[in-house]
């Protein structure tokens, strides 16, 4: 039992993670929380399913599996990108000197609208994620990995470690440092913080997507509103880990996803959802900084 | 010029068509796209009043009127409340309804106005206290048989105690801190009510609670209800009122400003916020036991988010820290959709997107709060 | 004695901005603080006013009151106030509501006073603005009373900031650059009524970078440099000091 569920909370968990990490990145550098950030997530799960369908419709269904997913994941990936970055120009980029009310705003009405576009253009049912892979796996003692699992924790890790690197060794990603150090600083030595920004928008969104894919993959339904609660969720992973802090937003999806897990599995499945949010109340209260961030800084 | 930007806005409408593109057939791209430019366009007419309107913007009859009002508000606000008094007595039992919802979506937008609008933190999970004031009442009758008038004071003060337990904690995290946190509160209460079922009753809800009665006249047509409503919208109107223009509404606004300054000032922050956050959530209380009175069946499933970001919208569409502002957004945000019943579908995916280009274009929203201007001849003089 | 501050220090992570300060200020005078850019006043103000107390050291207000630990509105209740270096008025409230809000630790009208408009409150509130006028006379601003703060220029901004600090009955009173961006007729009005200010009974401590300003009001001059204390006495005896020469030279000016 134990180890069936800490197998499940580390799937979940790293699903939370890469959404978290969406978060994190935004709020480092704009200090500012993306609420319309779990609907990219949502909007993913629904674009790989759509890509899936588009590839069925060109005849081209009865390819390999890994095929149909790749196409999937990069459909999604791309769109939601473009989404992120439009957002961010459209809705976020005028009112980033307005009083900090307003930007929130406005990202709350994004979010809104993009949830119920999807509702209005996929309808209120669940959607169907195809079974691309047999529900089999191999068995661990008297627990059971699945295949799907393999592959979500396999892509989680190879899209972090992607981030990493790039973060810590591109020149984009140590002008993306710089700006989340000091923004007016960074202007000044000749960053293009637009730029920075837009490129922020556009990684943060694509690991949503694929979390999207994925979720998508392992559960088989979609819903236009799981991104409401994931994306609740995944900010509570991002503060867990200290929110800015991008291996804080990994381990914290991590830990949450444990904690869901472990806690359905032995206390009551029933408050599974209220597990995240009571952690998050806790945490602001005692520990606002997370597990890895430094003191909060207020901006005054 | 223009033509540049219109140019440019069409490149925007065209490239949001095609980000919308895999999400519905050909068709409903185009239309989308149509969509889309309208609304890209409107800033610009915007603009385009601002450059050549302002003439029109100041039309005689406007200002006139404008001062009239200013100068007789008291004569106005008579007229309104007698308007407000005979118009059930023209209306078909429909519109009586709606009107009664009306009403306690006013009074559930004044009171989260206190604390967006003055007090300017964003709190998600509002009406959390909304179901607060619900359940109270229903559960006061069905186990104690506690009527609803014992109830209201009761209903109100609970949901304000909820407020202060809920805000202590939360108040001193930042803006968008706060937003989250009272979201997940909302959301636990959500979920607490929808799993506590020795309680609750969980998703079934509670039947049976008693409607209203003075004496033996019993509340039950929506007529009744109506004048009830009023009278609740009137003494909230009045509260509010009185709140924004005295020390307690100035402290408010001024943490709204600027909080640092006001702690230089000799504001205590903290407990203004939880005056705020227990009298916006009163305000809830109070339209929660009138709501289980009315509906006499209470579920978790009136206390959604959605719930909460629709009286947000009201505030911030009608304008944040504007009383009248926040009463045209009520009643705008549940007629509309009455009106146009086809559209109903879209009403949340019109509200997001008019929640998002409110901020951009018109932050200030239909009617903006405006500062009351002291009249000082004598000491002047 | 006003204000005693004794071995103050403040760090930022590994950086001492203030590193034990100490100071005497006396009552009705005003006092220059100055020192390079980066130097610690503001920090060193920000200590004092509560905003952000300091990491070790004792602040005497008064003789006998200990500030280090309470919360900002606690110590403009006992009498002090400030400006800001980046002027924080409230921008969408009228010149004169700015000042009433400074009113607001010295009345006490409360949630069921406001609603029923008791006689009490009525009274209170015809007090608060005519204190609030008053003030806004003091600092020649009655013109502006009902103009929106953020529609205010400049120099007139500052000295609505002083306006609304003085409404909260001050004994001591901290000016963050209040010369700052203003012309030389507006610095010349603003020394006057820094003056007029002490006149009312109240000690002066402000951080200036105008040496003209300094020079000319203060009755006595603390230099700050790296966070430490490095001289305090008359402008004259400031003006000849080595080490602030020192300090001085080859930063700015």
């Amino acid at each position: 039992m134990f180890l069936q569920q800490l197998i499940n909370g580390l799937t979940v968990g790293s699903v939370y993670a890469l959404i978290a990490i969406g978060y994190t990145m935004v709020y480092g550098i704009l200090e500012f929380i993306n609420f319309a950030h779990g609907e990219i997530y949502m909007l993913g799960a629904y674009l790989g399913i759509i890509a899936i369908g588009l590839l069925t419709a060109m005849g081209l269904g009865n390819s390999s599996a890994f095929l149909l997913l790749a196409f999937a994941f990069i459909f999604a990936m791309v769109f939601c990108a473009f989404y992120g970055v439009t957002i961010e120009r459209l809705a976020y980029r005028p009112l980033r000197r307005a009083p900090r009310l307003a930007p929130l705003l406005s990202a709350l009405g994004v979010s809104i609208f993009l949830q119920n576009f999807v509702m209005v253009t996929q309808g209120t049912r669940n959607k169907v994620f195809p079974q691309l892979f047999a529900q089999n796996g191999f068995d661990l003692g008297n627990a059971k990995i699945t295949y799907i699992q393999i592959m979500i924790l396999v892509t989680s890790i190879l899209l972090m470690v992607g981030l990493t690197l790039f973060v810590n060794k591109t020149k984009m990603g140590k002008a993306m440092r710089a700006t989340s150090q000091d923004q007016k600083m960074a202007y000044l030595v000749g960053i293009d913080v637009n730029r920075v920004i837009s490129v922020t928008f556009l990684i943060g969104s694509a690991l949503g997507a694929a979390a999207g894919v994925m979720v998508a993959l392992y559960y088989g339904l979609v819903n236009f509103h799981i991104g409401y609660t994931a994306g609740l969720k995944a900010f509570t992973a991002a503060v867990l880990g200290g929110i800015g802090n991008i291996p804080g937003a990994m381990l914290g999806g991590i830990i949450l996803g444990l904690v869901e897990s472990l806690g359905a599995g032995y206390l009551s499945s029933e408050y599974k959802d209220a597990y995240a949010f009571i952690i998050l109340v806790l945490l602001l209260i005692f520990r606002p900084q997370g597990i890895l961030g430094e003191r909060l800084k207020e901006r005054s | 010029m223009i033509k540049n930007k219109i140019l440019e806005k069409s490149i925007w409408a065209l490239w949001l068509g095609l980000l919308a593109l895999p999400f519905m057939g050909k068709k409903a791209g185009i239309l989308a796209i149509a969509i889309l430019l309208v609304i890209l366009l409107l800033p610009l007419l915007n603009g385009l009043i601002a450059r050549f309107g302002i003439s029109v913007s100041r039309l005689n009859f406007l200002s006139s009127s404008a001062n009239w009002l200013k100068t007789n508000k008291k004569m106005a606000l008579l007229i309104l409340f007698s308007f407000a008094a005979i118009l059930p007595l023209f209306m078909n039992r429909y519109f009586v309804d709606v009107a009664v919802l009306c009403g306690i979506y006013i009074v559930l937008a004044l009171g989260l106005n206190v604390i967006v609008g003055l007090t300017g933190l964003l709190a998600l999970g509002y009406i959390a206290f909304y179901a607060v004031g619900a359940y109270c009442y229903a559960l006061l009758w069905t186990h104690y048989h506690i009527n609803f008038w014992l109830a209201l004071p009761i209903g109100t003060a609970l949901a304000g105690v909820f407020g202060v337990l809920l805000g202590s904690p939360v108040l001193r995290l930042r803006g968008d801190y706060l937003a989250i946190v009272t979201l997940g509160f909302g959301e636990i209460t959500r979920i607490v009510l929808n799993n506590w079922d020795e309680l609750t009753r969980g998703p079934n809800g509670i039947l049976g609670i008693a409607r209203p009665s003075i004496g033996d006249f019993i509340i039950k047509q929506p007529i009744h209800y109506y004048y009830l409503i009023l009278a609740f919208v009137v003494l909230t109107i009045f509260i509010t009122t009185r709140l924004e223009h005295s020390r307690i509404g100035r402290a408010w606004v001024a943490i709204r400003e600027d909080e640092v300054a006001a702690a230089a000032c000799g504001v205590n922050v903290t407990l203004m916020k939880l005056l705020a956050f227990a009298t916006g959530a009163a305000f809830a209380g109070l339209g929660g036991v009138f709501f289980a009175g009315k509906m006499i069946f209470v579920s978790p499933e009136s206390f959604t988010f959605m719930e909460s970001v629709m009286v947000l919208c009201m505030v911030v569409l009608g304008g944040m820290g504007s009383i009248p502002g926040v009463i045209l957004g009520a009643i705008a945000l549940i007629i509309l959709p009455e009106a146009l019943r086809q559209f109903q579908f879209y009403r949340l995916l019109m509200f997001g997107g008019a929640m998002a280009l409110m901020m951009i274009i018109r932050p200030q929203g239909l009617i903006p709060s405006q500062r009351r201007k002291m009249e000082l001849e004598e000491e002047n003089g | 004695m006003m204000l005693e501050v004794k071995s103050v220090s403040k760090s930022f992570g590994g950086l001492k901005a203030l590193d034990a300060i100490d100071l005497s200020i006396h009552n009705k005078k005003i006092v220059g603080l100055i020192g390079p850019n980066g130097a610690g006043k503001t920090t060193l103000f920000n200590c004092i006013t509560g905003m952000n107390p300091p990491t070790t050291g004792r602040i005497i207000f008064k003789g006998s009151i200990d500030l280090v630990g309470k919360r900002p509105d606690e110590i403009a209740r006992l009498g002090m106030a400030r400006t800001f270096q980046n002027i924080r008025l409230f921008s969408d409230m009228t010149a004169l509501e700015n000042v009433m809000v400074g009113r607001h630790c010295r009345s006490k009208t409360g949630l069921v006073g406001a609603i029923i408009r008791s006689k009490a409150t009525v009274i209170e509130e015809m007090k608060i603005v005519k204190k609030g006028v008053e003030l806004l006379k003091f600092v020649e601003l009655m013109d502006y009373a009902n103009e929106l703060a953020k529609n205010l220029p400049y120099g007139l901004q500052r000295r609505l900031e002083i306006a609304r600090a003085l409404a909260t009955e001050p004994v001591l009173l901290f000016l963050d650059e209040p010369a700052a961006g203003m012309n030389p007729q507006e610095i010349f009005d603003l020394m006057q009524l820094i003056r007029m200010i002490r006149d009312r009974g109240i000690t002066v401590i402000l951080i200036e970078h105008h040496m003209k300003v300094v020079m000319g009001i203060c009755e006595m001059i603390v230099v700050l440099n790296y966070g430490i204390k490095i001289a305090e006495g008359s402008a004259d005896e400031i003006k000849n000091n080595p080490k602030v020469i020192e300090a001085y030279l080859g930063k700015e000016e």
